[in-house]
């Protein structure tokens, strides 16, 4: 049998699920880390490699940021949410390589209410994602440009 | 081994507000340096936080989150002399642990 090059592709990625299945990929090895959730390209396919559902439009989640960041490198985000029973708060960069950008795991210890700074490629919607713990999936959105030049918006 | 982290936290009634800036240089992968090489990612990619050593809270990020990352968060009922732990681990499996206690 000839081995086509597809053919050839195609096993060295199962191989490399199965390694990565057992550990032996220095990626994969932390077990927490959600590789494929991060790997992700939009915000539809990470919140399933997630195992979480479409979201719904929601007021009691919050995004905020600045309407105009200067320098997209670093631009200060909140995240929160004023319900009870929040499980998980996320930030998704729309236009960003791969859209999630963080992922917090809320306890009953802390508020749903996390500010970090994020880098940003392009202006784009900024997403503020909430699972709730009756598998209810919130989200917000805020608009944020990114002037590039740092001259001003 | 990374630079230590500077945290405050800061107690107001029931409420405690953590500030973290954390040391790292969060390279995204997307990067080339001046021979066209794709500079590999470098990036934090679990953090916890725990309060007299038990676990409040736990996040994980992608390499979307800026060099030196800031991170604030709110712990409940904690009090003046309580114990904030952080730590962080990045994809290179390095890792550090610094503490604070409430003010």
């Amino acid at each position: 049998m000839k081995t086509t090059r597809r053919d050839l592709l195609k096993r060295s990625a199962a191989v490399a699920t199965l390694m990565g299945g057992i550990g032996l990929l220095p990626e994969t090895a932390q077990a927490a880390w959600n590789a494929g959730a991060f790997e992700a390209k939009t915000l539809a396919d990470a919140l399933k490699a997630l195992g979480n559902g479409a979201p719904a439009e929601s007021k009691d989640v919050t995004m905020t940021g600045p309407d105009i960041a200067e320098n997209g490198a670093v631009v200060p985000v909140a995240c929160a949410c004023a319900l009870p029973g929040v499980k998980r708060l996320m930030i998704f960069v729309e236009k960003n390589p791969s859209a999630l950008t963080a992922l917090f795991d809320v306890t009953d210890a802390v508020e749903a209410n996390f500010s970090t700074r994020v880098k940003m490629g392009q202006s784009s919607n900024v997403s503020a994602v909430a699972v709730m713990a009756d598998g209810k999936v919130l989200f917000a959105h805020k608009e944020i440009k990114v002037t590039l030049g740092g001259c001003g918006g | 081994m990374a630079d230590p982290m500077r945290i405050r936290a800061q107690a107001a009634g029931d409420k405690t507000t953590v500030r973290v800036l954390m040391s790292h240089e969060m390279e995204t992968g997307q990067r080339k340096d001046s021979s066209g090489k794709v500079i590999p990612a470098w990036h934090i990619t679990e953090v916890s936080a725990s309060l007299n050593g038990k676990p409040v809270m736990s996040a994980q990020w992608g390499p979307a989150v800026s060099k030196n990352p800031f991170l604030q968060f709110t712990v409940k009922g904690a009090k003046a002399g309580d114990k904030i732990a952080i730590t962080w681990l990045d994809n290179k499996g390095d890792k550090r642990t610094d503490e604070a206690s409430v003010t």
